[in-house]
């Protein structure tokens, strides 16, 4: 597998590279965008779920909702002019370019307890990303701890929804080099599982490294 | 013995349901709604997951015979029965700014007890009695409330108008000790431009645990493990 992100330099849009990281299959990142600044995440080797949450960076109580977005921009889906919303419905981000175009607020993230309700009890002491949320959460400090864990954005995954009611998990709609890419509208801190699933398609069965790059306001 | 009681619109409540209960909830007037939130009792970090319960059971909507799975695997209650197909939990709830802006500025000094306090002032206040508060909100479920989502490329969703009648009703088995907190507060969705949210009615009795065949158990693979968590966490 090859792992060739790219990293565009200064533009009109962006000042200078703040980080520009790969983050292998199956680990997890923390990190701030400042407001006005952008953040990339790159789908290096197609079809890798992204589990991600974001907080105010000065109030991790004022964070990412996934029924607040969702019902504020009166749609399931998240892509390109979709505005991240936190619980008080404050705008955290907005998606500003998208060459995947459609990415999950519904599915939530993995664990090892949701594995064995879905996969059975052998999957029990498989590596899980809400794992990977608390570790990077914990390691973070200044008081992060798991009741500020909640539905996170899956970005690159499908989990379409019916008008019957259904809910199901399909092949990823991503490819290799598909990138998301949000404008900071605050101060940002992002949480960042690359999903270790193995149980179902969200990372084709195969999980792979990402990309995250940030860069600071124009 | 059975114990019934009732809560008026545009309130909010919180209660402690003991394992192997049943709590019926009945519309006492069309279009009412209750945003609720679930919590263990024996540990309130371990709360109802939306995400979890709607995946494992490949459902956009809460309906019988569901389990209402928690962050931990485990079932916290059993939807053993409803009149309505489609209870809504992925549209959230109201909160001050919305209700504001749709049903004008309220206060306790403009309308004494008709103060309209959207759906999130209550959980909170409500939240706040057990020592818990805005960190601990989670993604709630709005009973008789239906949101359904299009086949277009956006999901867009649609709320859907005079989805519950007065009588309109639903049943949850609590299968642990429970934290309830609940709101009467419209749904945030509801285009009615005045406020007259209806009230519900509370029917607390004891029920039976799940036998082997309850519909619940049998529904999925998944709704069955569910439930085998919480009772092996309670042997």
């Amino acid at each position: 597998m090859t792992v060739d992100g790219i990293t565009p330099g200064r533009t009109a849009d962006k000042a200078e590279l703040l980080f520009d990281l790969t983050v292998p299959a199956g680990d997890g990142w923390i990190g701030v965008v400042p407001a006005g600044g952008r953040f990339r995440i790159t789908d290096l080797a197609g079809n890798q779920a992204v589990d991600t949450l974001f907080y105010d960076a000065h109030d991790y109580a004022n964070r990412y909702s996934a029924v607040d977005t969702i019902r504020e921009q009166g749609a399931v889906y998240l892509t390109t002019g979709s505005v991240l919303r936190t619980i008080n419905a404050d705008p955290l981000a907005t998606i500003v370019e998208d060459t995947c175009g459609r990415h999950d607020t519904v599915g939530g993230a993995c664990s090892q307890e949701s594995n064995v309700v879905r996969y059975g009890e052998h999957t029990r002491h498989q590596h899980a990303c809400r794992a990977t949320f608390l570790r990077q959460a914990i390691g973070w400090g200044r008081g992060l701890k798991k009741r500020d864990l909640t539905h996170n954005i899956n970005f690159f995954m499908n989990v379409p929804l019916t008008p019957e009611g259904g809910l199901t998990f399909e092949d990823g709609v991503s490819a290799p080099g598909k990138y998301v890419e949000l404008r900071a509208e605050r101060d940002l801190l992002a949480l960042v599982s690359n999903c270790p699933q193995l149980n179902n398609p969200c990372n084709g069965y195969d999980p792979t490294p990402i990309q995250l790059t940030g860069w600071a306001a124009p | 013995m059975n114990q019934h009681y009732e809560i008026p619109g545009g309130a909010a409540d919180s209660l402690r349901l003991r394992r192997h209960r049943a709590l019926t909830l009945t519309c006492l007037g069309d279009g009412a709604n209750v945003s609720m939130l679930v919590y263990a009792a024996d540990n309130p970090l371990d709360r109802l997951n939306i995400p979890d319960t709607l995946k494992a059971q490949m459902s956009a909507r809460i309906v019988p015979p569901m389990v209402l799975v928690s962050d931990m695997g485990r079932a916290l209650a059993s939807v053993t029965g409803s009149s309505l197909d489609w209870h809504d939990a992925v549209t959230g709830h109201s909160l001050d700014a919305q209700v504001e802006r749709r049903y004008g500025p309220s206060s306790y000094a403009a309308d004494s007890n008709g103060w309209r306090l959207s759906a999130r002032a209550g959980l909170l206040d409500e939240l706040w009695k057990h020592g818990l508060g805005a960190r601990d909100l989670h993604a709630n479920i709005n009973w008789f409330s239906k949101v359904a989502p299009a086949a277009d490329a956006r999901g867009t969703l649609e709320y859907v108008p005079g989805h519950a009648a007065a009588g309109d009703w639903v049943t949850l088995r609590a299968e642990q000790d429970l934290l309830i907190v609940l709101s009467t507060a419209p749904h945030p969705l509801d285009p009615a431009e005045t406020w007259q949210p209806s009230g519900v009615r509370l029917t607390i009795e004891p029920v039976s645990a799940p036998a082997d065949d309850d519909p619940s158990r049998t529904h999925r693979a998944e709704s069955a493990r569910a439930l085998a968590v919480t009772e092996r966490s309670l042997l």
